[in-house]
């Protein structure tokens, strides 16, 4: 038996530990594109802060977009709620309060993971120690993974925190995917140009798929292959495809277990068959950003649509 | 751990030929490495009116305090006979009232008392167990001479902790566990949910009962205990929004549907418990578990109504009380203590607040008290017109030559004064005493004031097995 406020807090942990290395992500692929450019570009700063979902937020704290207002914010911004550190502090609040449903392992993994990114992140972060203070940030949450993995019985439990998870990434890679969907339209370059175009590099960034993708496609990129790489690619942790055969199946373990399917769970399983019907070419003739704003908002529905499910609140 | 006669106690014997094979610095270090391991498992408590991120660590001081085989028992026998007292006066008071009839606690002490639970007179708790859980404060001032300094019958807290630093001093030295024969403490969840279970409602007869531990959340300061009860016990934490009432029973929403509750272990105090019988503004209770209790629904514990039992205005009848429900003598002391609202007491604290430890009635947690002999000459003038303002509100009691235990400080180990709460469970089938308990220590030099809000810390409580 699980209290529905425990399923909450477990998903909602889940959300905000990956919104933590989300925005840890884009801010890394924000970096690496600063240092190898020569001259600084506000876009891409901008489109940072609009993928990590912030952009009203920051513009009411600053004008322009430069790369040091931009990191302290993303990373540690008080009045930015969805800052790394805001993040971690609401995934560790989560952990407080499902504290019954961890082991010690998670909880001590969350517990390290809060007070030592709190700690390099008391001051603002000396742009000579990003690159430290960003690969601890993601090591920590290497850890809690790791811990949550090795630790965690497979059972409601573990379905909730998989699902939160999930549900979240979707949500990271489509924005990804939206907030530049223009450098991916097909007029925007040929067909078959090497991997050069930074703008592409920096989507495959975000989502860490650059080496995967280049694996796959020997060093040749075009916008139709990423955009289908990222979309329907079900061997890529990131892809949508990937996080809804993985949100069925954790929603399948839980109908067996509580013995009664769930709108939330024909939801999912509606995406999925979705996803595997669509193919890229057909998603470029209804238009990509069209698709991906649809999708997002089924994504929003589909969270919703579990919270009542499985009584979360009242 | 020096005796009367400046030897080494008698049960710090074998402790004392271990330590002396330990030098300084790996003691420090050992200090050290039980801080981060406090740390890393998050057992902190959170500070009242500070920032609510501020989550702190009580000092652990790595000496335990050890206490012999025979002294125990005759504790144990005190505080069974003590706790039996404390459930029979409940049942009396809130039932025939013998004991006012009888003249030997006045009336007005009991009907103009905040504590005291009108809603409960008549009610039946199931079981006729209103204590469940009880905290007995002691401090020790000689061999077998202990004083009971607050009985703690509402919610009293700090197990988690005498678990913990067992669990701490396992992991440290495990060598001077299987030296020396210690009884063990951590079986005290298990017996904790088995005396809950005892104890289950008429609702609930035939079939085991469902456990839950009521927390106001997380961010109560006792919420990492909370946690952890309910996670050693193997119960649901719940709050008062996953609580309702349905079909006269309390159930708690969980994800496949609402299940109903036995046995509420609550953490909040009786005012919270039920916003449309008492305090109509809290959040944090569940509205209409009183009727639900009333009718038999559910068990509460500690049963509402039994903050009456551990009034620092009824404290100082506590020898009577004893004596009056088991026709025994007090085998516990009680502290001299002069009530401040009778004439005569309030002009001799007035003329000796220098030596005079003042505390409010109602107060806890070290806050509002003056510790005469501590206090400055402004202190002192400060409290004075506090307690000639409202000479109702204080009690007033001697200090007690302390018995001290060392501690390790950077200088070496150093004697500072302490308390102790061992950890009763009362059910149907008697009272339980685990064999420890929580001993807080003060850890600046000649302070009396142990509590961990004003800066104390803790250690672990040893019991021999054998003299």
């Amino acid at each position: 038996m699980m209290l529905g406020r425990t399923a909450a807090g477990l998903f909602w942990l889940a959300r905000y530990l990956e919104r933590a290395e989300n925005t840890t992500r884009l801010a890394e692929a924000g970096f690496r594109m600063a240092l190898t450019r020569a001259e600084s570009n506000s876009e891409e700063w901008r489109s940072v802060v609009t993928t990590a979902g912030c952009a009203d937020s920051y513009l009411a704290k600053h004008e322009i977009f430069r790369s040091d207002k931009v990191m302290d914010f993303v990373l540690r911004d008080k009045e930015n709620p969805t800052s790394v550190l805001g993040a971690l502090h609401a995934a560790r609040e989560n952990a407080r309060m499902t504290r019954t449903a961890l082991t010690r392992e998670v909880w001590e993994a969350i517990n390290d993971a809060w007070m030592s990114v709190r700690d390099i992140l008391r001051r603002p972060v000396p742009e000579r120690d990003l690159p430290e203070v960003l690969s601890l940030v993601r090591r920590q949450g290497a850890q809690v993974r790791g811990a949550i993995t090795g630790t965690m019985l497979r059972n409601d439990i573990y379905d909730f925190i998989q699902i939160g998870t999930l549900v979240e990434r979707a949500d990271n890679t489509s924005r990804i995917l939206d907030t530049k969907y223009y450098v991916l339209l097909p007029s925007s370059a040929s067909i078959g140009s090497s991997l050069d175009n930074v703008q592409w590099e920096m989507i495959l960034r975000s989502a860490s798929a650059e080496r995967s993708f280049y694996w796959l496609h020997g060093g040749t990129a075009s916008p139709i292959a990423i955009a289908d790489f990222l979309i329907f690619d079900a061997r890529l942790p990131r892809s949508l495809a990937f996080c809804y055969d993985m949100i069925t199946e954790h929603l399948g373990r839980l109908k067996v277990e509580y013995q009664a399917s769930t709108p939330a769970h024909e939801l999912a399983i509606r995406q999925e068959n979705r996803l595997t019907a669509l193919n890229i070419s057909l998603v470029f003739e209804e238009g990509l950003h069209e698709f991906l704003t649809g999708f997002m908002a089924e994504n929003a529905a589909f969270s919703a649509q579990i919270e009542a499910d499985y009584r979360f609140s009242e | 751990m020096g005796g009367f006669d400046g030897n080494v106690r008698a049960p710090y014997s074998s402790y004392s030929g271990w330590l002396q094979e330990m030098s300084r610095p790996d003691m420090l270090k050992k200090s050290l490495d039980a801080q981060a391991f406090f740390r890393r498992t998050g057992i902190t408590f959170n500070v009242y009116g500070q920032s609510e991120a501020d989550e702190r660590l009580i000092p652990f001081d790595l000496i335990p305090r050890i206490i012999g085989a025979g002294e125990w028992a005759n504790l144990v026998r005190g505080i069974e006979q003590r706790v039996t007292a404390i459930n029979a006066f409940l049942h009396d008071i809130y039932h025939r009232q013998e004991i006012l009839r009888a003249g030997r606690v006045p009336e007005h002490l009991i009907r103009e008392n905040e504590a005291f639970l009108p809603k409960m007179i008549g009610m039946d708790p199931p079981g006729g167990i209103y204590t469940h859980i009880v905290g007995v404060d002691l401090v020790r001032t000689g061999p077998n001479e202990f004083y009971v300094l607050e009985d703690n019958a509402r919610t009293p807290s700090g197990v988690s902790y005498m678990l913990e630093n067992r669990e701490t001093m396992l992991k440290m030295f495990p060598e001077l566990f299987s030296r020396i024969k210690v009884h063990p403490v951590q079986q005290y969840p298990t017996m904790l949910r088995r005396s809950l279970e005892r104890c289950g409602p008429p609702a609930a007869e035939g079939k085991r009962p469902t456990v839950a531990v009521l927390t106001p959340g997380i961010h109560n300061s006792a919420y990492f205990e909370h946690a952890f009860l309910a996670d050693q016990m193997g119960v649901e934490l719940v709050e008062g929004h996953d609580l309702r009432v349905t079909d006269g029973r309390i159930a708690m929403r969980t994800t496949r549907g609402y299940e109903p509750v036995d046995v509420i272990y609550r953490r909040i105090d009786d005012d919270y418990l039920d916003p449309l019988n008492f305090r109509s503004d809290s959040m944090l209770g569940v509205a209409g578990i009183f009727d639900v209790y009333r009718s038999g629904g559910i068990t509460i514990a500690n049963a509402p109504g039994t903050g009456i039992a551990d009034d620092k205005a009824i404290y100082s009848y506590m020898p009577e009380i004893v004596e009056f429900y088991t026709g025994q003598k007090p085998i516990l002391q009680n502290v001299p203590t002069w009530r401040c609202a009778e004439r005569d007491a309030l002009a001799y604290v007035l003329e000796h607040l220098e030596e005079l430890v003042v505390k409010e009635v109602h107060g806890s947690g070290g806050y509002g008290m003056l510790v005469g002999p501590a206090a400055s000459k402004a202190e002192i003038k400060a409290f004075r017109a506090k307690l000639m303002a409202k000479p109702g509100n204080y009690i007033a009691q001697p200090t007690l030559a302390l018995s001290t235990v060392p501690v390790l400080t950077k200088a070496g180990l150093a004697p500072r004064h302490v308390d102790l709460r061992p950890f009763v469970l009362v059910s149907p089938e008697g009272v339980e005493v685990t064999p420890g308990g929580l001993t807080r220590v003060a850890m600046k030099k000649g302070s009396l004031v142990v509590n961990s809000s004003q800066g104390g810390g803790t250690k672990d409580t040893w019991v021999l097995k054998e003299d």
